[in-house]
């Protein structure tokens, strides 16, 4: 089934050009890796397909489980399970991170039909997850990511990924500031969501958070296109060689 | 008229025996000052000489001093002479007759706060039943107090039942000629509430309670005394967050708080007068003089308040720290939405040795709403290993709103330490957006940060009224985003 179609999407940022056609399909199952140079539009892809309201979609289409994505606003994405793992998690201070992780559980469950979370239930669910991202009991108290290290902000992105078991997961950059073991964990935790029915989106600048979440393709995103798209080799390939020779091939 | 509102209309009846007198022809006095106002106010109370003596010398000074210009905000200058300085309280004849001729968004109003449906005719001005429901609770609390050796009771009360304690105290943390508004409050107040909590007493319960229940209408120049005797200890709480209808536009009330050795008062404001439309047109202006003086040593004196209400508010409540290692604080909320301005802020200042003061004050503006921080440390020579602690933290939503702080410190003494943090933070855009992303409503999101922004302060809430004042800021801040 396909889950996501990006159909000759552009958009444009403060006036400025960013994707220029962009085609993608993403089927249920499959996780996709977005690689690609600085400023080639990662970012601003993830940001759109999640809903933000200052990046202006200038052309193209999107479908969602076959509905029209671009439709909706940002808060009923999220409801019909598209999660985007923040590349820069945002401090809210004085709102406590469970709460605030609740009420987004809630919000989902109540779109859905379904009865707010019993509060007990929560708290084991969410003590479950925190074990798998090895977090530490004080994360319960604490402010949505105030005062977290980068690492810290990342795991809890991937937890509330978790708890909230979105059908579509956008990862930006997760990998970014994380050292080896914090890869590792960050990366059990997102395996520990691949099913069948669900998919993953990974951007990422890096092969090496490839070697633990395994894509089924890899796509290069440059100036705004997707250049190329393949299986994992790709990723190696552009390890060892760099992006210059696709730009290059691009050009002729 | 049915049989209740027969009994409504008698208890209202014996109000009027017991408050006031009724060998005059009028209930209200024809707009103007003069002092023959002031004396007829004081004769319509039957005042004491030395509180006529004290009203007249108020408005003798009043009349060589000027309007304060120094605040940031603006508004048309205000005729003294067009306005009634007495009236009784009693029900205005255009006042609604139930429920159903209340204006329903203020009931739907009422609905989002939560406040209980037999307090909501009340607030609307529909003085039926819910008077009636409270008289035998009241009268409980009455005898508790009592019991316990409190005294609370209305400001008019006291002069008559304990004129030696007014006399005492009244005056003696804000004088007749502290500044216009107070000095105009001192000539001719109306009314307001006295509290006086003996030696050793622990007031058994929160005076917010009674208050919210008992809370009868006390007119634009309300005038409070709370004076917590040697190792006493109140917690006092004004106001309610339900919007409260008032046909006075100008209200300058005073508060002075006395705490004598080893006391403590703890002042909690909700208030959440008529702000106006949202194009600024109506709305009470609020010039309020709230000052405390921690007289003893270990005394203790803490204002909270949660401001989201009126036009204007003109507001710095104050702690004189006389005694040795007395403590002041100040955690204050303000919001100003629309065109509302609000300046606001405390003064510490330091006099005893080892006084400690703490101040946080959280400004949150919307619309086109201007909200100023004005705060003054001031630590004198005698205040030996004073410390002072200050935060000031600013949430901007929206294009159109501004933020000012100004805080002064004047430090006179060196072995004094003062801290001071400030921020300004606009509700930002990467923090609504995360919240949204995360399936949750614009509306609950701007609820969730500002609420996460004052928390410091709403912990200094009695509890029950953490709930409502968080209801209330998103109740006075819908729309603001999104």
């Amino acid at each position: 089934m396909i889950l996501l179609k990006i159909t000759n999407l552009s958009a444009r940022v403060a006036g400025k050009d960013i994707l220029k056609g962009v085609n993608l399909e993403v089927r249920a199952g499959e996780v996709h890796a977005i690689m690609g140079p600085n400023g080639s539009g990662k970012s601003t892809l993830a940001q759109v397909l999640a809903g933000r309201e200052d990046y202006e979609v200038t052309g193209g289409s999107v479908t969602y489980e076959g509905r029209d994505l671009l439709a909706l606003p940002a808060e009923e994405r999220a409801r019909a399970g598209l999660f985007l793992g923040f590349q820069y998690p945002v401090e809210i201070p004085g709102v406590n991170n469970v709460y605030l992780l609740k009420a987004a559980l809630n919000a989902k469950r109540k779109a859905a039909g379904e009865p707010e979370v019993d509060a007990y239930d929560f708290l084991a669910l969410i003590r479950q997850k925190m074990k798998l991202m090895h977090m530490s009991e004080s994360f319960l108290t604490r402010g949505v990511n105030e005062g977290f290290s980068g690492g810290e902000k990342k795991r809890n992105e991937i937890l509330q990924m978790l708890v909230l078991e979105p059908k579509l997961a956008i990862l930006d950059e997760t990998d970014s500031g994380l050292d080896i073991d914090a890869l590792k964990v960050v990366s059990a935790g997102v395996n520990s969501l691949r099913h069948p029915s669900r998919a993953v989106v990974l951007v990422t600048h890096y092969q090496r958070l490839l070697d633990y979440i395994v894509p089924d393709q890899v796509h290069v995103l440059s100036g705004g296109r997707i250049l190329k798209s393949g299986d994992k080799s790709l990723a190696h390939e552009l390890e060892r060689r760099g992006y210059d020779w696709l730009l290059e091939t691009q050009v002729a | 008229m049915s049989s209740k509102s027969q009994e409504v209309e008698a208890i209202l009846a014996q109000k009027y025996r017991h408050g006031f007198v009724t060998d005059i022809e009028s209930d209200s006095l024809p707009p103007g000052l003069d002092e023959d106002v002031v004396a007829a106010i004081s004769r319509k109370k039957h005042e004491p000489q030395f509180l006529l003596d004290w009203r007249l010398k108020a408005y003798r000074h009043w009349l060589t001093m000027q309007e304060p210009t120094w605040a940031h905000v603006h508004y048309k200058p205000i005729d003294y002479q067009d306005i009634s300085y007495y009236s009784a309280p009693r029900a205005p004849a255009n006042a609604p007759k139930s429920l159903d001729e209340v204006d329903p968004k203020l009931l739907a109003t009422y609905a989002k706060l939560g406040i209980p449906l037999h307090e909501r005719a009340r607030l609307a001005g529909v003085a039926v039943d819910a008077v009636f429901d409270s008289v035998s609770v009241a009268t409980t609390f009455k005898e508790k107090l009592s019991k316990a050796g409190v005294i609370f009771c209305s400001f008019s009360d006291a002069v008559r039942n304990h004129p030696q304690l007014i006399e005492r105290y009244l005056g003696s943390v804000v004088p007749q000629g502290d500044n216009f508004f107070a000095a105009l409050n001192s000539a001719v107040f109306s009314d307001g509430s006295f509290v006086y909590v003996p030696p050793g007493v622990r007031c058994p319960m929160e005076l917010s309670t009674y208050f919210r229940i008992n809370a009868a209408k006390t007119g634009q120049f309300e005038r409070t005394l709370i004076v917590a005797a040697e190792g006493a200890s109140v917690s006092y709480l004004e106001g309610c967050t339900a919007p409260m209808r008032d046909e006075n536009q100008l209200h300058a009330a005073v508060v002075e708080l006395v705490a004598l050795d080893d006391a403590q008062i703890k002042y909690s404001t909700v208030q959440n007068w008529y702000p106006g439309d949202e194009n600024g047109l109506g709305g009470i202006y609020n010039f309020v003089t709230k000052r405390g003086e921690c007289r003893g040593r270990n005394s203790k004196i803490s204002w909270t308040q949660v401001e989201t209400g009126s036009a204007i508010t003109w507001k710095y409540p104050s702690c004189i720290l006389k005694g040795d290692n007395s403590i002041g604080e100040f955690y204050s909320v303000a919001v100003a939405n629309n065109y509302q301005q609000a300046d606001t802020g405390t003064k510490m200042i330091h006099i005893g040795r080892n006084t400690k003061s703490t101040i946080v004050s959280k400004g949150i503006s919307a619309g086109h709403a201007e909200n100023t921080y004005r705060g003054l440390v001031k630590i004198l020579p005698s205040a030996a290993g004073a410390r002072n602690f200050t935060q000031c933290d600013s949430l901007l939503m929206g294009p159109k709103c501004a933020a000012h702080t100004f805080p002064y410190m004047e430090v006179k003494n060196p072995t004094a330490t003062v801290e001071h943090e400030a921020s300004t933070s606009k509700i930002g855009e990467d923090q609504l957006f995360y919240c949204l992303q995360r399936g949750i409503s614009a509306e609950d999101a701007v609820n969730m940060i500002v609420s996460g922004f004052c928390k410091v302060v709403f912990k200094e809430l009695p509890m029950e009224f953490a709930v409502e004042a968080q209801n209330l800021l998103s109740v006075s801040l819908e729309g603001a985003v999104g």
